[in-house]
């Protein structure tokens, strides 16, 4: 069973949910994300999604662009990303790392070695944003004899007939964009998100992650109650974007400037 | 035999995805996918209606002012004294360039799938202009991106567009040019997808966009090969267009594909020269990989990034290239090349002086070109140029290199 599997069996036999955040990996360098991604485990992250630069972030709102650029100030690539991941799994052999992107990058390294490393790394899950299903039958070929997870995403526009072939190609989790938008927009609508996921469930059996307008413990308790994870990227984003490029943090203060992180982890298990 | 019939015998791209060779397809988030499988679909549907085409063609006659002339440049080829060049006059369309044709038929599309609000992309604002005049035309709510470095150096552009009744946004990211103008379109599009139809200006983006936008400027190369016909009784020896996305360069050249004969030359943008990095020329210069909705050459550097390119042109400021024109180069049967800012000033004087037609500093990338080869070649060889639109929008850049004040 893959690392993510083994995570929402276990929350499952416990009666919770999976709380995902999402950073930007180089944002504001890459040792804060490590100190970050430490903090996000110890105030209650179950998953990491660590986002890869890249310089047109399409699906981006303007707080995520912000955070790519931040991280390409100093050239952050791909390969240190990956090693970032790999620093962090030396001493943390369950929290699954999902890897969150576009696909140039990944062109670029070449997928061959890009599965080589990742698996290297210890990454758990891939989520290439511009990469639909129809366009990833080579990366797939490659990804499908590694125990990295490929996780799509469905939309509000999405069909259900489109939705089926989505989940089919899904494992580990499907991830479930709650608006029309970019990220960081807007209000969620609770109930439209809720009829949806109905519809979704019909198709597959994955645990379903809801991310997109989640910016507070209030709106990630509801968003916990309708589904089997809660991502919250933005929000988070903001927090980050407060930190001094040239300081050094520990741990606390890190968990301290995102306890954003913990009082969502709060109310989803209350 | 129909002409279609003729390519496709030939060449035809792309497939049902919308790959031409490895090139193309559909790389974006899936919000987006939805819509882009409808246009497709709703494409698919109209192309086979000749109601469609008949109002498309009326348009282009009674709108645009088509069919547009092809013009023997006597003194321009004596001076040169080599091949003789024909200009195929684009800058003569309504609103001043090719883009028009392209968007009066996508605007036949936004309306036949009901949509009331129409977003477009531009650099050096004529596609900008063309979807502001299309949109003013059928009462549709129109919003321009448009990167801020652009409306600086596009100011009459901006103003036309906002006489029309445009919204023109300004797009302070990236290299505030042509690409971030092109990303903030595709999220309006993702958030306002319901009614909003995206009109895209160049052969490049998300199938089927390459297609359909090549389909609509098609028409320059038909009206050419039937023109040099008339005109010379043979074929071209040689075509010549700017690329930046590679709309004007694709209208003219695909129609002519079948014909073996013809050459077909693609003009980069070379800005400060290829040694300098300082350009805009990824089929020169750069490697595959996905931008904006499809594979193709690009400028990137070796992680993936995206680079920022120059050129003293924003209309071919761009660092990707329409998916066709990737496959036509790896399949030889198009060669790109470029020349630099310097020499494309100097094309823009040399027409304008010897023949009183000034060319926009797109179209004088393929002049410039001329300039340099047709002395080398033949007399009896002919050269069609695509002058793809018209200079009076670059008068402030022009003005501003030699110091004058407008």
């Amino acid at each position: 069973m893959s690392r993510i599997s083994g995570c929402f069996e276990r929350l499952k036999a416990n009666g919770r949910k999976a709380l995902i955040p999402y950073l930007t990996a180089g944002d504001p360098n890459s040792e804060t994300t490590l100190g970050l991604m430490r903090a996000l485990v110890a105030n209650g992250a179950d998953i990491i999604e660590l986002g890869y630069p890249f310089t047109d972030p399409t699906s981006d709102g303007p707080v995520i662009q912000r955070a790519v650029e931040r991280a390409l100030v100093h050239n952050t690539s791909l390969h240190d990303v990956l090693h970032t991941v790999s620093v962090f799994r030396q001493e943390d052999q369950q929290t699954p790392v999902v890897l969150m992107g576009y696909l140039n990058p990944v062109e670029s390294m070449g997928y061959q070695k890009f599965a080589d490393d990742a698996v290297a790394a210890g990454v758990d899950g891939i989520l290439i944003v511009d990469m639909p299903p129809e366009e990833s039958h080579d990366l797939e070929e490659i990804i499908d004899k590694t125990a990295i997870d490929r996780i799509y995403l469905v939309a509000p526009t999405t069909s259900d007939a489109r939705a089926a072939q989505i989940c089919k190609k899904s494992s580990g989790y499907v991830y479930y964009v709650s608006l029309k938008g970019v990220t960081g927009a807007g209000n969620l609508d609770i109930e439209s998100v809720k009829e949806n996921l109905v519809r979704l469930r019909k198709n597959t059996d994955l645990p379903v992650g809801v991310g997109f307008g989640i910016k507070d413990a209030e709106s990630a308790k509801k968003v916990s109650k309708i589904a089997e994870a809660v991502v919250v990227g933005s929000a988070l984003i903001n927090k980050i974007e407060e930190l001094d490029s040239t300081r050094q943090y520990n741990l606390d203060e890190l968990k301290e400037h995102i306890s954003l992180i913990k009082d969502m982890r709060d109310a989803m298990d209350d | 035999m129909s002409e279609s019939k003729l390519l496709n015998d030939v060449y035809s791209g792309p497939d049902e995805h919308g790959h031409f060779g490895p090139y193309g397809g559909i790389f974006v988030g899936e919000t987006l996918m939805p819509a882009l499988e409808e246009l497709n679909r709703k494409y698919a549907e109209l192309k086979e209606d000749p109601q469609f085409w008949e109002e498309f063609h009326y348009d282009l006659k009674h709108y645009v002012g088509r069919p547009t002339p092809l013009y023997f440049a006597e003194r321009l080829t004596s001076e040169l004294g080599g091949a003789r060049i024909y200009l195929k006059r684009e800058d003569l369309n309504h609103t001043g360039a090719h883009k028009v044709n392209n968007t009066i038929g996508q605007a036949l599309l936004a309306r036949a799938m009901g949509k009331t609000r129409i977003i477009a992309e531009t650099g050096a604002g004529q596609h900008g202009v063309a979807s502001a005049t299309v949109a003013a035309r059928l009462g549709l709510e129109c919003y321009v991106y448009m990167g801020v470095e652009d409306i600086h150096r596009q100011s009459a552009n901006v103003y036309r567009m906002k006489m029309l009744g445009a919204n023109v946004v300004g797009v302070d990211s990236g290299s505030r040019t042509l690409k971030d103008a092109m990303n903030e379109a595709l999220r309006d599009w993702a958030t306002n997808v319901d009614n909003t139809y995206y009109i895209i200006g160049t052969v490049a983006g998300p199938h089927p966009y390459p297609m359909l936008v090549r389909d609509f400027q098609s028409v320059i190369g038909r009206e050419a090969r039937e023109q040099c016909l008339e005109m010379t009784g043979r074929l071209p020896d040689t075509l010549v267009a700017c690329v930046g996305g590679g709309s004007n360069a694709i209208g003219l050249f695909y129609p002519f594909i079948p014909d073996e004969s013809v050459a077909m030359i693609g003009v980069e943008a070379g800005g400060y020269g290829l040694a300098t990095g300082k350009h805009a020329a990824p089929l020169c210069t750069g490697q595959p990989g996905v931008l904006h909705g499809n594979r193709t050459y690009l400028m990137n550097d070796e992680n993936g990034q995206i680079l920022d390119t120059h050129s003293i042109s924003a209309g071919l400021d761009y660092p990707g290239v329409g998916p066709e024109h990737s496959w036509l180069k790896d399949l030889k049967r198009a060669s790109y090349t470029s020349v630099t800012d310097q020499e494309t000033l100097d094309a823009f004087r040399k027409l304008t002086h010897l023949e009183g037609i000034m060319p926009a500093l797109e179209s004088s990338h393929a002049i410039a070109w001329v300039m340099k080869e047709a002395p080398k070649l033949p007399k009896d060889h002919i050269i069609v140029v695509n002058l793809s639109g018209r200079g009076d929008k670059d008068m402030h850049t022009v003005a501003e290199i030699e110091g004058i004040e407008v």
